[in-house]
């Protein structure tokens, strides 16, 4: 199906299902243990061995020797996949970092060796046995060094580039109000529940692998490359992810090691990534150092905007897109935003959940916040008047429905905005300081070529298969829901197959894109199936109806069960979408407002209240998108409060590199958290007229924490996190 | 004086132990093979899981999360991070919550352990189980299991008076309030966030018992 | 983990006796740290000797008039023991700010006290560190060393005891029970029990080879309020950045003891003398600090959160 033009009335706006707060089919399997992850199918292939895998032990160099001997040696030893008997495998197009092969070492806990074994202790004892000699080379990890000669990231033309509109540098010179500050973000982790993890068999010279991955055909592609075999001889199949934020958008060594050793030792391998392994040898969110500018009319119109950020990757990593969204976010005539990129030796930084934004919007918004408050104005007035309703540096490209200054009343009335106090410091209620803070957030909506094949059996079951996955999201949920409405089915007549490399492909889930993309590829495939059940039952005209389990048209009413009377009916179809992308800018929108106490005695901050208020287009899933937010807002207070991974600047690693040391929010740091969506529809998105959702509610959270601890200390604190070492001497005296 | 009960340890040739420690301070010189391969000490174990028996022959290594998910192949408790550090492998041992990660499953002779299979079952929910379904106290499910099986203990931690960080009057009742569960659950982290409805199944539970 | 034999030990005193003759052998009580180390072969028993089931789960009265705790009670037992409640409520607050609920379920009092350092250095083996390995370098010099100690260190390790517990147990003036391999007993104030880093930074405490801890006994209560405050980067599971323990008279004398700062908990006679002064006995607990550049901030918590737990006394 060709998406061009605006959706008109279809059969999702009926809404029966669609919309409605669902809980998630996949629930029962979930609460009760019963859904598989990758690690533990013990029943897809039999004699699976356990590979344990070993990371170096230095950040840059190279492999002089290793001794695997005591390792082979070992009780239950099958084998040791050793590095050095290996060329580095082939990369995907979105790796950076090696995940296996050579001698060279590009950064710590790369994966160096795997042992496979008969049992995990056995496996795990061997590894240790393992004897590396290093030649260390000197690296670089630290980004504040040298980020004052980091050169400007190369435009689509291969020229440094800077993006600028209007003339910045006068209009800033001009402006009557200006705010010029540097703010940074630190080093962050995916954390996801479930570490990495592949189970690999091969067939004569076909690899089937059960793992945990968030986008199926870019896995099956890039580890295609890997293993040297053609993509039809890869299948994957990972029904269940524990979680991925980005880090299981690419593969990882677990993969590759599995099935490397799966084939060298002839026997299913499976392995998970330790937990303190991950850290280092996965990707995680790049540290950043941004530079904001501000220059405002007295009204508090922007007049001019700089936003530059530097952030370090690998020799051959993109950098940390911080200032994408300034691009698009406030109104203002005279803009310029640049990326810098330094070449560190530190793991391979890459996508985590809202990628660019997150980070860009934590030092942004405090930005606004600061300005708001030279300018004597409301922070959330500030942010109303500088909306835009098309895209700033190409006016004539509207957005396609664009509802932040919603976002904005709603949500300050919600949470009773009017009665904060806006001087700073000045709300105590015993040992504690309360503060208040807002910030907007912004997400782009993504569209992507998305498809599905639909069966409609003869007992009327209808089966959704496609290679979306579910990684906590909520696909199975809102899968079903499309493909009910769509065909006039109850709920629990349909079935939904995700994750696995034989279905269409899907747009898969990163990015936000996710559902819409999805559940419109579902769309249409089911439109499809409705014509061929039309054509089975001998119905034509247009005033067929698919309602209540039964297919009608004008006196003439069949279950829609019947079509399949003689056999299954299959259809197959692809949502892709033409030109809506240029024509219109596709955003989502939030506004956030915290509540926090800090105590005036240790500067512990707790939070005690949130409320995000969202413009992201139709909600499919009340009950999964309302998660979807909670969830990111949770993240985002931890990026706020205590996330950071600490860089050892000497060896060149992540030392906090478990869950004890990095330290992610718990139940008692999260608050209730009230969620607001706004009641629209986009029908620029897609038949759904839905937009994503599962990035929003990071985007600006970690600001409005910033701001309200401002409201409350009179502490501006620019570096995240905000942990108390950081202002506990600019507290009250005690 | 009574001696050690000597626990049944088969040990079939030398110890693995030994030869590993001389492995790994040894010179990184390759050595020939060794002939035969020194026996990983095995032991017998039973365990009543979710009210049925298992007798198994584990690796004194084998912790009770791996006997679980490897040898009796109840795979619905989680491994999330095997050191403590995320709950997701939180069992029922003999009516107290456990991190199965961090307790060897040969010191659990005897133990009667329920995990999240013997909770419920998809056609049979526990009202916890029943209560996260419909306050979607969960996103991925990975930490799910776990969460269950603390938050069904939380409650009863608190009707039995065992005090939290967050109680006031530590000779008071105790009362399942939002923080109070809250600061009990905070040893099962979940990542996707989902605190904030579990802390709403777990009050409806609470409240349907209260 | 390297591979180990098991046994379960029948008496506390054999089982001291062979922990001494095999000095691969280690005790395992609830197993919450020893296993965590094992698995990444920080610690490498080839022998474990079980000490669960050795009736040591007891809490008792002593004739003194205080509480004997067996080593293997498990923190949530002791934390909600209705007389470790009531009289020694420093306690219970320490135990239940430590750790998760499932840990202190299966945590033992010995244990407990035994429970190693969080330096990250040492929880990594590719990293020099001359606690683990002796004579290997300290990675945390120099390093990412915002949680380590920043008095009683010393140039070989600074690392910090890490619980909660024992903090309040200094306080309380508690002394461990132990009985050694050859069959006689001692009882070991528990401000002696920790010992510094001083150029012997794998040795953490007074105990001898193979000696066993069968108890930790409370002196009669000191009446009081009974606080424990605990500071950290998150509001619950997480190791402390600072915590005190204190028990403070309604004069507002008392005792204190600081957590997350030394490789003990530390209690500084003068600093209990100059309450309720609080900025001095702020000075006396940190008087002759050597703090790095990430962590000095230390000194100033110590101080505000001394503050905050002498106000909330006062209330
Ligand atoms: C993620 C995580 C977070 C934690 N957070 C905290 C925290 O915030 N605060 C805190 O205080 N603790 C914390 N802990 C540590 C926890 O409290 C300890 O692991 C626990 O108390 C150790 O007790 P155990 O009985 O399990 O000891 P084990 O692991 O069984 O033993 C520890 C050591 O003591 C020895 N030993 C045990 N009993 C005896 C005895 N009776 N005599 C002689 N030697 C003995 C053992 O041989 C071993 O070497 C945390 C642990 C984890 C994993
Ligand atoms: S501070 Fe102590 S524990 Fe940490 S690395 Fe140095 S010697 Fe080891």
């Amino acid at each position: 199906m060709k998406f061009d033009s605006p959706a008109q009335t279809n059969p999702i706006d009926q809404l029966k299902i669609v919309g409605k707060p669902t809980p998630r089919i996949d629930g029962p399997l979930k609460t009760t243990g019963t859904a598989p992850y990758a690690y533990e199918r013990h029943n897809v292939v039999p004699g699976q061995a356990y590979g344990y895998v070993l990371g170096a032990g230095i950040a840059k160099g190279r492999i002089k020797a290793m001794n695997i001997a005591h390792a082979q040696q070992a009780p239950g030893v099958i084998g040791v996949l050793n590095t050095l008997d290996f060329e580095p495998a082939p990369l995907g197009s979105q790796n950076t970092a090696n995940l296996f092969g050579g001698a060279e070492i590009q950064h710590y806990h790369q994966a160096i060796a795997m042992v496979v074994a008969e049992t995990f202790e056995q496996a795990r004892a061997a590894a240790h046995m393992i004897i590396v000699e290093y030649e260390r080379e000197h690296g670089n990890f630290d980004l504040a060094k040298l980020a004052p000669d980091a050169p400007l990231v190369k435009g689509g033309n291969g020229e440094p580039s800077v993006d600028s509109y209007g003339d910045f540098e006068s209009a800033y010179a001009a402006a009557p109000v200006k705010l010029d500050a540097t703010y940074t973000t630190p080093d962050e982790t995916h954390a996801m529940m479930e570490p990495h993890a592949t189970i690999a068999a091969w067939d004569g010279d076909k690899v089937t692998v059960w793992m945990s991955h968030q986008m199926i055909q870019w896995g099956k592609v890039a580890l295609a490359k890997a293993l040297g075999v053609p993509q039809e001889n890869v299948r994957i199949d990972s029904p269940f992810i524990g979680g991925g934020f980005g880090g299981k958008l690419f593969i990882r060594a677990d993969v590759v090691v599995a099935a490397l050793a799966a084939r060298k030792f002839q026997r299913p391998v499976k392995v998970t990534l330790q937990r303190p392994l991950i850290i280092n040898n996965t990707t995680h969110r790049p540290a950043t150092i941004q530079r904001i500018q501000l220059g405002a009319g007295k009204d508090g119109k922007l007049t001019a905007i700089s936003h530059e950020s530097t952030s370090g990757n690998l020799p051959g990593g993109g950098p940390e897109g911080a200032v994408n969204q300034t691009q698009l976010f406030y109104a203002g005539a005279n803009r310029r935003t640049a990326l810098r990129i330094a070449e560190l030796d530190l793991p391979e930084g890459n996508a985590m959940r809202a990628p660019g934004e997150a980070p860009g919007l934590m030092a942004l918004e405090i930005a606004m916040d600061e300005l708001a408050e030279k300018l004597s104005m409301d922070p959330v007035e500030l942010r109303i008047v500088n909306d835009t309703q098309v895209d700033p540096m190409n006016p004539d490209r509207p957005f396609s429905y664009r509802d932040l200054v919603g976002c904005l009343r709603r949500g300050a009335e919600a949470f009773g905005w009017d009665k904060r106090n806006p001087k700073p410091a000045a709300n105590r209620k015993g040992r504690w300081l309360i503060g208040h803070g807002m910030a907007a957030g912004f997400r782009n909506n993504v569209l992507r070529k998305s498809g599905a094949r639909v069966r409609l059996g003869s007992d009327g079951v209808l089966i959704v298969e496609t290679d979306m996955t579910d990684i906590g999201t909520g696909s199975y949920t809102i899968i079903a829901q499309t493909a009910a409405e769509t065909m006039g089915l109850p709920l629990n007549r349909v079935r939904v197959e995700l994750g696995d490399s034989s279905y269409p492909v899907s747009a898969g889930s990163g990015g936000q894109w996710g559902a819409v993309n999805s559940t419109a590829g579902t769309y249409a495939a089911c439109v499809k199936l409705r014509e061929k059940v039309a054509t089975a039952l001998g119905l034509s005209g247009d005033d067929i109806t698919f309602a209540n389990g039964k297919v009608a048209s004008g006196d003439t009413s069949f279950a829609l069960s019947d079509a399949a009377k003689n056999g299954e009916i299959v259809a197959e179809d692809s949502i892709e979408y033409a030109e809506v992308n240029e024509s219109h800018q596709q955003s989502t929108f939030v506004a956030h407002f915290v509540e926090v106490a800090v105590d005036a005695y240790t500067g512990e901050t707790y939070l005690k209240r949130m409320l995000a208020a969202c413009s992201a287009g139709r909600i499919l899933n009340p009950i999964s998108a309302r998660s979807q937010v909670i969830g990111a807002m949770t993240m985002g207070a931890g990026a706020a409060l205590s996330e950071e991974l600490a860089v050892d600047k000497r060896f060149g690693f992540f030392v906090n590199h478990d869950l004890a040391g990095y330290e992610v929010p718990v139940h008692v740091d999260i608050p209730h958290q009230e969620v607001i969506f706004l009641d629209e529809t986009d029908p620029w998105s897609s038949p759904m007229k839905a937009k994503g959702v599962g990035e929003l509610g990071l985007c600006g959270v970690g600001a409005a924490i910033a701001n309200a601890v401002y409201n409350a200390t009179g502490v501006r604190i620019r570096d995240y996190p905000l942990t108390l070492d950081k202002y506990l001497d600019r507290l009250p005296k005690v | 004086m009574a001696d050690f009960e000597a626990f049944k340890v088969s040990r079939r040739g030398v110890l693995a132990g030994g030869t590993v420690s001389v492995a790994a301070t040894s010179v990184p010189v390759v050595r020939a093979r060794a002939a035969a391969q020194p026996a990983t000490p095995t032991v017998p174990v039973s365990l009543k899981v979710n009210g049925k028996e298992h007798k198994l022959m584990l690796d004194t290594r084998t912790t009770l999360l791996d006997a679980l998910r490897e040898h009796i192949k109840l795979t619905g408790t989680k491994k999330g991070c095997d050191h403590g550090q995320c709950g997701a492998c939180t069992v029922i041992v003999n009516g107290t919550r456990i991190n199965s990660c961090l307790s060897f499953a040969v010191m659990h002779e005897g133990d009667e352990v329920t995990t999240i299979e013997g909770l419920g079952t998809p056609d049979n929910l526990h009202p916890m189980q029943a209560a996260f379904v419909k306050h979607d106290g969960y996103q991925c499910g990975y930490c799910t299991p776990g969460q269950i099986c603390s938050a069904v203990s939380v409650l009863e931690e608190i009707r039995k008076g065992v005090p939290s960080h967050v109680t006031d009057d530590l000779e008071g009742p105790m009362k399942p309030t939002n923080m109070e569960m809250r600061e009990r659950m905070s040893g099962n982290i979940c990542r996707c966030g989902a605190y904030s409805n579990i802390a709403e199944a777990m009050a409806e539970v609470a409240g349907e018992k209260a | 983990m390297r591979a180990f034999t098991y046994q379960r030990a029948s008496s506390a005193a054999e089982a001291a006796k062979v922990v001494y003759n095999n000095r691969e052998a280690k005790f395992l009580a609830g197993g919450t740290n020893l296993i965590d180390l094992m698995k990444i072969e920080v610690e490498t028993p080839t022998h474990l000797v079980d000490v669960n089931g050795l009736g040591l789960d007891e809490i008792a009265p002593t004739e003194e008039g205080g509480l004997r705790i067996g080593a293997l009670v498990t923190n949530t037992a002791c934390a909600a023991d209705e007389r470790v409640r009531r009289d020694y409520g420093v306690l219970t607050r320490a135990i239940v700010a430590g750790a998760s609920g499932q840990l202190r379920n299966k945590a033992t009092t010995g244990g407990n006290l035994l429970q190693r350092t969080r330096c990250p250095y040492f929880y990594d083996t590719n990293q020099a560190c001359n606690k683990r390995k002796p004579g290997s370098g300290c990675a945390a010099i120099g390093g990412a060393s915002r949680q380590l100690g920043i008095i009683g260190v010393s140039d070989k390790c600074i690392a910090t005891y890490p619980g909660d517990m024992a903090v309040a147990l200094r306080v309380l003036d508690a002394v461990v029970e132990t009985v050694k391999p050859d069959g006689t007993t001692r009882a070991i104030p528990i401000a002696e029990f920790h010992r510094l880093w001083g150029d012997t930074p794998e040795i953490e405490t007074a105990l001898e080879p193979g000696e066993f801890i069968t108890a930790v006994v409370l002196p009669k209560p000191l009446g009081g309020k009974h606080l424990y405050h605990k500071v950290r980067d998150r509001r619950s599971y997480a190791f402390a950045l600072v915590s005190v323990a204190a028990v403070i008279q309604p004069d507002g004398t008392g005792r204190v003891a600081i957590g997350g700062i030394a490789p003990k908990p530390w209690r500084v006679e003068s600093a209990d003398a100059a309450l309720p002064d609080v900025a001095a006995a702020a000075r006396a607990l940190t008087a002759g600090a050597s703090p790095t550049e990430e962590n000095k901030f230390k000194i100033a918590l110590v101080e505000r959160t001394l503050a905050g737990v002498m106000a909330e006394a006062r209330s």
